[in-house]
């Protein structure tokens, strides 16, 4: 039996697909087998950040439709060979979806590997909430910004409310991932800081991502930041963030200010 | 801003976010709460209220308290001006 994860956030754009692939690509360089399902119906985008988009022949739609087996839908990573993805469809049609059929690729999928992490869409529609519907753990990917914390504090709540965890009476073990951390904003004060945001969702902290561009040069070749410079910061971070997953209790770091002392912080103010 | 501000002031703007979210999401956390029967509720509620008195959004409230055997579910509709004339008016 795998455990479930649903990486979700309310809002857009806050970097649960690059988590997806992060988090998923650290837990299976443990040995660990993993299955990253997006989600994101119509906006497939988890085939290009994890590099197979020219991979892709069935998707999670053929397999919910019966229309292609699992096995021959699922995409084997060429780097981490435990690492399978299970792309999203292109069709426009959010309707394609159904619990049951849901519930059937996710079983399946349960019974194969030791997590199956699902990349959700933004928003708190029917594809949201079918992404979260079977999670054991929700990963609330929130940036430290008012409209961020906000959204991830309505989908707290509707993890509380609409998955199966909660209609069984049981709760779904949220864990927050602060992402786009930038600490030299944080220090100016001019950036909620990880206590602020802590105190506001009160739901405890799997990790911290600080804001960097090797995120995007990643994303660019095609690899899961947390193997494409394993030393890089946010790798590091990322790879914290799966040993917690995975149990293990580490200190989280709060990503101090990179050099750049305070007479160049005058001058890009000045500009 | 002044250009001395742009300077030397340490305009953290993070202690203003930190407020305005609590104050908010304490708000929204009561009416939303995430769960769809109370948030269809309240939408429903608002619909008929607002077809007689002027009332909004903010204005009406939708708690349940689930127990067993009973659960309560309490409905509060905050009403500007008086009552009585409104109701004429909208007659
Ligand atoms: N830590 C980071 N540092 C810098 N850029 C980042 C970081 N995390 C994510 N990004 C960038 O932010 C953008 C959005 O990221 P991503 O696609 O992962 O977000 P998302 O939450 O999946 O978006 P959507 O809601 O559209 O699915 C991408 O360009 C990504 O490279
Ligand atoms: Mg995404």
């Amino acid at each position: 039996m795998a455990k479930i994860i649903t990486v979700t956030s309310g809002k857009g754009g806050v970097g649960k697909t690059t988590t997806t692939a992060a988090i998923g690509a650290a837990l299976a360089r443990t040995g660990d087998r993993v299955a990253v399902v997006d989600f994101d119906v119509g906006l497939r985008n988890l085939d290009l950040v994890m590099g197979a988009e020219r991979r892709v022949v069935f998707d999670l739609v053929n397999v919910v439709q019966g229309d292609a087996r699992l096995s021959q839908a699922l995409i084997k990573d060429k780097r981490v060979d435990t690492l399978f993805l299970l792309p999203a469809s292109q069709t426009r049609d959010k309707d394609a979806l159904t619990e049951e059929g849901v519930d059937k690729v996710i079983a399946e999928l349960s019974s194969q590997f030791d997590w199956v992490i699902c990349d959700s869409p933004a928003g708190i529609e029917r594809g949201a909430t079918l992404a979260m519907r079977h999670a054991d753990i929700a990963i609330v990917v929130t940036n430290p910004e008012v409209s961020s914390v906000r959204d991830s504090d309505r989908i707290v709540g509707i993890l509380d409310a609409k998955t199966l965890k909660a209609t069984r009476g049981e709760t779904v073990d949220k864990r927050l991932l602060l992402t786009r951390y930038d600490a030299a904003r944080a220090a100016r004060g001019d950036m909620l800081n990880t206590a602020d945001v802590l105190e506001i969702l009160s739901i405890p902290l799997l990790g911290i991502i600080p804001e960097s561009p090797d995120v995007l040069k990643a994303s660019n070749f095609g690899v899961p930041v947390s193997i494409n410079d394993p030393a890089s910061a946010p790798a590091k971070a990322y790879i914290d963030a799966a040993r917690r997953l995975k149990g293990e209790e580490l200190p989280v770091q709060v990503p101090t200010a990179p050099r750049g002392g305070f007479l160049s912080k005058l001058l890009r103010r000045a500009a | 801003m002044s250009l001395w501000n742009r300077f030397f002031s340490s305009s953290s703007s993070a202690p203003q976010a930190r407020e305005r979210l609590q104050i908010l999401l304490s708000h929204e956390r009561q009416v939303l709460g995430g769960d769809d029967l109370l948030s269809s509720l309240r939408e429903d509620i608002l619909a008929v209220v607002a077809k007689r008195v002027p009332c909004d959004r903010e204005a009406v409230k939708v708690r349940l308290d689930k127990g067993s055997p009973l659960s309560i579910l309490e409905i509060e509709v905050e009403i500007r001006g008086e009552v009585a004339s409104l109701g004429r008016a909208a007659a």
